[in-house]
């Protein structure tokens, strides 16, 4: 169960920090979205499934019923994140934000 | 966090400031559950995760919304 734990906090964390380095890095607007869009999910969805084991480490009905709200958060985030990923992205192509591409000047 | 920040802060469009924020605010949830369980009274910030969670959601689609049709914003990488 502490394994368990561990891997996945270990692996949120991964993704937060992949994530972040790719939004410094990226060279493009939507590119730069990209990571975003995967550490809202997957990082959110290690990270809260890992403290919501944690959490039923001493088992009683109200600490599964604290880990049944943690998975709501886990629920409304995947339906969140990717509607306002999809909404900023809507508003960049709407503004006529153009792309990236190879053959700009800097790379 | 201070990635985002950078980024929130720097960020050459509006809607790069954007990212920033929605990454700084999907972060932050899992900073209040964490905090909630140093203090010990989980039962509490879970409510305000989730709270927080959906304030941020709706921050980030009423901004993106609002620069829908807003041209001339942004210093750099137009269509022509």
């Amino acid at each position: 169960m502490d394994i368990l734990v561990v891997l996945l906090l270990v692996t949120g964390m991964v993704f937060f920090l992949g994530a972040s380095v790719g939004i410094i890095r990226m060279p493009g607007f939507y590119c730069r979205l990209h990571p975003a869009g995967k550490l809202d999910t997957l990082g959110i969805l290690s990270m809260v499934m890992g403290l919501a084991l944690y959490n039923l480490h001493h088992f009683s009905l109200e600490s599964l019923l604290l880990s049944i709200k943690m998975f709501l958060i886990v629920f409304f985030v995947f339906l969140a994140s990717p509607t306002a990923t999809h909404s900023i992205v809507d508003a960049g192509m709407r503004a006529g934000l153009r792309h990236w591409t190879q053959k700009k000047r800097k790379g | 966090m201070l990635f985002s920040l950078y980024r929130t802060v720097f960020g050459p469009t509006v809607l790069d400031r954007l990212i920033g924020v929605n990454a700084i605010g999907s972060k932050t949830v899992v900073l209040l559950l964490l905090i909630g369980f140093l203090y010990e009274r989980i039962d509490m910030f879970v409510d305000i995760a989730l709270a927080y969670a959906f304030l941020n959601f709706v921050a980030v689609l009423a901004a993106s919304r609002y620069f829908h049709k807003r041209k001339g914003l942004y210093e750099e990488s137009f269509m022509d």
